[in-house]
């Protein structure tokens, strides 16, 4: 096992505890990356703190944590913004026009996946556009 | 007449003695279970005999493996035949590339658009954060970046 392996221990072994699938572990020019699907935002929220703990507000710069939520066509999720409305685009992209809004607090329906940061989504209207999935907390 | 009541004892006797030798399924099963145990290639086969039939199940990690999974069970005394159900593992997904380039540089526009106070560079695949953020909101703008998979992020935001 290597320093940073051993490092990031206690999060690796919450990853696999927590049956975190695709888990995938690699270490490129001495920054670790470790990537799969969690099956709820709850895991993925945990990971994140134990992340903080081992290394705090996430200085060192020697982890690349790419572990997001696995949710498929049909899977509503709430709208986690602060406090606005979040912006649901033509395309995946902010330079792209903005074709409706879900409130803070509503619940959308996921339709796919452009990828990791965007999800194409209707709201509560029936508008169908992409939405930063940062903002999306799968039910 | 004496001589055929003699044979027929005899008879009796090889026969009892034959099936006498005839190993027990569950014996044998444990002797292949065991032998597969001091394999390292097999140590993923399991074995089920039912009638000198060994059924082996599981999963080992190539078809040499599983082709001698099949010879080692038939090296067994007491197995008349086996039944090859183990499988291959298939392999570990590739890990994601690591991303750099322009879908890197229009990810990290995207990531930091909420969060005007933030500064970032993209170079050779390096992110690097300069500028202010409120520590509640560090995780959101972290997850953000990471789930693009860029080499490196360099936090240097200074943390309100």
């Amino acid at each position: 096992m290597s320093a940073l392996q051993d490092k990031y221990k206690e999060l690796l072994d919450a990853a696999t505890a927590a049956d975190v699938s695709n888990l995938n572990v690699s270490e490129v020019n001495n920054v670790l990356h470790v990537s799969g699907e969690a099956a709820s935002g709850e895991t993925k929220d945990k990971l994140w703190d134990i992340y903080n703990k081992i290394d705090p507000d996430y200085r060192t710069g020697d982890l690349i944590l790419d572990v997001n939520v696995a949710a498929g066509a049909g899977t509503k999720a709430t709208v986690t913004t602060d406090s606005t409305n979040l912006n649901i685009r033509k395309g995946p992209g902010t330079d792209q026009p903005i074709v409706g809004k879900a409130a803070h607090g509503a619940t959308v329906t996921l339709l796919s996946k452009a990828n990791d940061q965007w999800w194409l989504i209707k709201n509560e209207n029936g508008d169908e556009g992409y939405a930063y999935a940062q903002y999306l907390s799968p039910q | 007449m004496k001589f055929s009541k003699n044979l027929i004892a005899v008879f009796f006797m090889a026969s009892v003695l034959f099936f006498g030798c005839k190993p027990k399924d569950s014996d044998v099963q444990a002797k292949i279970t065991e032998k597969f145990a001091s394999m390292p290639e097999l140590t993923g086969a399991t074995a089920s005999v039912s009638g000198g039939v060994a059924t082996l199940s599981g999963e080992v990690k190539d078809d040499a493996a599983r082709t001698l999974a099949e010879s080692t069970a038939k090296d067994i005394k007491g197995v008349k035949s086996v039944t090859n159900n183990t499988t291959v593992t298939p392999p570990p997904p590739p890990p994601p590339a690591i991303a750099t380039g322009t879908d890197l540089s229009k990810g990290v526009t995207d990531a930091t658009k909420d969060f005007p106070a933030v500064k970032a560079t993209v170079d050779n695949g390096v992110v690097t954060l300069t500028g202010t953020i409120k520590r509640s909101d560090l995780p959101k703008l972290m997850q953000s970046i990471s789930s693009l998979n860029p080499a490196k992020i360099n936090n240097q935001l200074t943390i309100k």
